[in-house]
């Protein structure tokens, strides 16, 4: 699934299947935060293929560890997304029992 | 005269931008003829030259990210999603209509239809409806399995209209749940085997625990499926499976799911007087509105920037000098619309575990 010379690592292209925009647009928010990253995009090389390539180049660690990075720090933001979700629904519920569940509150 | 750095520029402050590119970096401006400033920056050195640091911290993330819930109700709900990129809250979009499971009728078994809507078209129909099942109860029927009572809810319709008598409509709460599962008998391969079913069910879904309090029934008990004349009658067999929206659009678990950014109204100069008579009237959703400065002066002021529509009529012609519209890029009004499956609060805690799972499988596989 990963494409890249053997000799430069800092530089890979990552073929993902069964991923869209969805992800592809995610990971590339993250990477581009990051400040190891020298460049990096996304294409879906075809539109009725469901795969598609990440290019990750960067200032010299390794590509695949920096995507890594990349990942768990989007995984860590969907988890704090979650609690911080969760942790407004109960508050709103708590706080507005009445209004809840009634479907003509403005 | 000593020697300086082009560079250094002792009158630009270093490590924060100055406001107009403060202005880029975080508002869309609406101009009558297009916005302008709509993409996002970001690069995390996009600012390196001013000593200003683009990246992301997790930390900043967590410190700043914030919602707030606007309106809940039982299948609607309208939050505030603060201090996240497009490109996330477009990921919770794009898995709440594409990607979050439901249960919807797959397969339909015609026993017998005579009534004016083709066999496929009633099909189709029946796919579309609602059901009231709890997908995460339930799991995929994958290509090999057999259906069984983990995977398949069966409902039966059995419908006629009385010869003489007036025309009938069939709604959706003739579709009658099968807990046993199929009662359809599948043509035996040679004429001593046991006549089988299309279902193979080891127990009644109706003494399942999770079930037995809640019957897998319809959302809404009045969707029209088909009109009978006198005479007519459908009978038929329906198997509902577990699904996502990618697949077809009947596995949708909402209606709808979109956000649009926070709108800011902004005057630019003080507008008074019969100006501001004119500006309020011009707003068809009331955005401004006229405060009484005392001796008969009248000036303007923007009460509910929230229900701006965008639709520009404030800056047309004359006004483009003194109002200004724009979007906080951060900053989203998120709708959900569900289907009724799941509560739509609910739906948006499962979106966000897909995109967990999709990292967490990308990360296992690159290890």
């Amino acid at each position: 699934m990963e494409h890249g010379s053997l000799t430069d690592l800092s530089s890979s292209t990552f073929s993902l299947m069964d991923e869209d925009h969805t992800l592809a647009n995610s990971v590339r928010f993250t990477l581009n935060q990051d400040p190891r990253v020298a460049f990096c995009g996304y294409s879906i090389p075809h539109p009725s293929d469901n795969k598609v390539n990440i290019r990750v180049q960067t200032t010299g660690d390794s590509a695949k560890d920096v995507l890594k990075d990349a990942l768990q720090n989007l995984m860590v933001m969907f988890q704090h997304v979650r609690t911080t979700f969760d942790k407004a629904v109960a508050d709103c519920k708590e706080n507005r029992p009445s209004e809840h569940m009634n479907i003509d509150t403005p | 005269m000593p020697r300086v750095s082009a560079l250094d520029m002792p009158d630009v402050p270093m490590g924060q931008l100055p406001e107009h590119l403060q202005l880029q970096r975080t508002r869309v401006v609406c101009k009558a003829d297009a916005p302008i400033h709509t993409e996002a920056i970001q690069y995390s050195g996009a600012y390196a030259s001013m000593g200003v640091d683009n990246s992301l911290r997790l930390e900043s993330f967590c410190k700043n990210f914030k919602i707030e819930v606007i309106r809940l109700t039982e299948d609607e709900m309208e939050f505030d999603m603060i201090g996240i990129d497009a490109s996330l809250a477009n990921a919770f979009r794009r898995i709440l209509i594409a990607e979050v499971p439901t249960m919807a009728i797959e397969k339909v078994l015609m026993v017998n239809n005579t009534s004016v809507i083709a066999d496929e078209v009633l099909a189709h129909r029946l796919g579309l409806i609602p059901l009231n099942a709890d997908p995460r109860l339930f799991e995929y029927l994958l290509e090999n399995d057999s259906p069984n009572e983990r995977n398949t809810i069966v409902y039966k319709l059995d419908v006629s209209c009385r010869k003489g008598g007036p025309r009938m409509t069939v709604k959706s709460d003739q579709l009658k749940w099968l807990p046993n599962g199929s009662e359809l008998e599948m043509e035996p391969p040679n004429q001593s085997a046991k006549p089988k079913s299309y279902t193979s069910f080891s127990c009644s879904q109706d003494s399942m625990p999770e079930f037995s309090k809640k019957p897998l029934g319809m959302k809404h008990e009045d969707i029209i499926i088909a009109k009978l004349g006198p005479g007519q009658a459908i009978e038929l067999e329906a198997h509902a499976v577990k699904g996502i929206g990618k697949v077809h659009a009947k596995w949708s678990p909402v209606s709808t799911a979109w956000y649009r950014m926070l709108p800011e109204v902004v005057l630019l100069k003080d507008i008074k007087g019969d100006d501001a008579e004119k500006l309020v009237k011009k707003c068809p959703v009331n955005v401004f509105d006229i405060e009484d400065l005392g001796n008969g002066e009248k000036k303007a002021t923007v009460s509910k920037p929230r229900a701006c529509t965008l639709c520009r009529e404030c800056i047309r012609g004359v006004n483009e000098e003194l109002v200004e519209l724009r979007r906080v890029k951060d900053h989203f009004i998120f709708t959900i619309e569900s289907a009724g499956a799941l509560p739509p609060e609910v739906l948006f805690t499962e979106a966000v575990k897909i995109l967990e799972d999709k990292c967490d499988r990308v990360i296992s596989e690159l290890s």
